[in-house]
């Protein structure tokens, strides 16, 4: 028996308020994060992961309180991401109710921070979060911002300097794909899988079923999707039956 | 009501592990306190993050000296994640702490990196608890949640009551991922994350306090 494949359903927060756009663009209300995340929680999600989207400091102390919140009545595992710089950083999220810590345009700007965060907590606490879009070059780029600037880097590179430096999982957005329903970028997905040994979960397209089977057969460990969860098109347990019935092991 | 300390030696997703013993309706302390530690009906070891920062903190915190007391007087204790390994002789994970120190060496054997195509072992697992096994009972075909590198292989001894029951998991290969001797007890997996099945291994170590 191996470990599960695990599903992830992710709440992007803005002022308290789960949004969800296309290609990071038009975002429009989703929900209360933590009626969500108590309904994900009992369809059987595995984990859930919220990325705080906010651009001020007063609302980020609004997702401070939501991730509390929903840790106070979930006991599964929560990721949490948006605006991580520094170790101290990482403590207040983990002392908000995280277990998990999403770290992405902090990483690039200084990469070392990855090494610091994990000689504290353990590389397990760290997930880097990688927006990627494919480039005019061919190759698969890092890009910040929403996915509105590129930073030169190589995806694969930067994925597996990351992993050296100590992140315990990828994140691996794919711009491109994100919000199209159109699938996961598989692609992407096995190129990174080539190169690093640490978890990937795969992130950005899912529409129908069958795309998560792909994304798990492409080398992810963990599928994560917002949207179709959200607006009720599938429900956690609809994935997971179609994953079982590709012979795959879900909890 | 049972009274569970959770040691507080600066290690751990405290948070989540006090909840969850509130759930199963433990009353719960978050503390360093000798006295209250030792008073409990229960001791909590918590622990994330890497084995030599946490056994560091643990020793400074004197709960080298909490453990053996309550062990010595048959009062439960239950250490979770690398608040289990630090159960054994030792880790051979990289540290910039030096000396590295050693375990409390309650269990023989030595904490190691997993060896499979993908680490840290991230998710939910199936174990194979042996017959008998209390801590188990009734969630023994559940999947539990574990997020870590290093795990023992193998449990060669127990310096507690010298019975140990011992349950396994894969990852890649065979490795303990739970103990069960005498008084103290202790998991690879985070049953405080671990939902429903979680709460009830918990509940069921809350029942024999």
């Amino acid at each position: 028996m191996s470990v599960a494949v695990r599903v992830i359903p992710c709440l992007d927060v803005d002022a308290g308020r789960v949004v969800k756009g296309v290609n990071f663009e038009n975002l429009r209300d989703a929900g209360d994060p933590v009626e969500l995340a108590d309904r994900y929680d009992r369809q059987g999600a595995d984990e859930l992961t919220f990325l705080d989207v906010t651009a001020s400091s007063a609302d980020r102390e609004t997702t401070y309180d939501v991730v509390g919140r929903t840790a106070e009545q979930v006991f599964i595992p929560l990721t949490v991401g948006g605006g991580v710089r520094t170790v101290g950083d990482v403590d207040r999220l983990l002392r908000a109710g995280a277990d998990k810590v999403g770290i992405n345009t902090g990483a690039i700007a200084r990469p070392q921070v990855i090494a610091e965060i994990a000689d504290r907590f353990g590389s397990q606490v760290l997930v880097l979060s990688a927006d990627v879009r494919r480039s005019q070059r061919g190759n698969f780029e890092v890009t910040t911002h929403g996915g509105l600037k590129s930073t030169g880097l190589d995806a694969i590179e930067w994925c597996s300097r990351a992993a050296q430096l100590g992140v315990g999982e990828i994140l691996l957005n794919s711009m491109d794909a994100d919000g199209t329903k159109a699938g996961f970028d598989l692609e992407l997905i096995g190129a990174v899988r080539a190169e690093v040994d640490v978890p990937i979960v795969a992130s950005g397209g899912a529409g129908r079923v069958e795309d998560f089977v792909a994304a798990v057969e492409a080398g992810a460990d963990a599928v994560l999707a917002a949207s179709v969860f959200h607006f009720g098109e599938l429900t956690v347990g609809q994935v997971k039956d179609a994953l079982r019935a590709a012979g795959r092991e879900v909890r | 009501m049972k009274k569970v300390v959770v040691f507080d030696y600066g290690s751990g997703n405290v948070r989540s592990v006090v909840r969850m013993l509130e759930r199963v309706g433990a009353d719960v302390t978050l503390t360093a306190d000798h006295d209250a530690a030792l008073a409990a009906d229960g001791l909590y070891v918590p622990g994330v993050g890497a084995f030599h920062a946490c056994m560091t903190g643990l020793l400074a915190a004197g709960g080298r000296e909490v453990i053996a007391e309550r062990i010595a007087g048959d009062r439960p204790v239950l250490g979770v994640c690398v608040g289990f390994q630090v159960l054994f002789d030792g880790s051979t994970e990289p540290t910039t702490v030096q000396p590295p120190p050693p375990g409390l060496g309650h269990f023989v054997g030595v904490v190691d990196r997993l060896q499979a195509p993908v680490v840290p072992h991230m998710g939910w697992s199936t174990v194979h608890p042996p017959d008998g096994s209390a801590l188990l009972a009734g969630v023994e075909d559940e999947r539990f949640y574990f997020v870590h590198s290093y795990a023992a292989a193998q449990l060669l001894a127990s310096r507690v009551a010298g019975r140990p029951l011992v349950t396994t998991a894969e990852h890649g290969a065979p490795f303990v991922a739970a103990v069960e001797d005498g008084p103290l007890v202790g998991t690879q997996f985070h049953p405080e994350k671990s939902g429903d099945a979680g709460a009830q291994l918990i509940a069921n170590w809350l029942r024999r306090l």
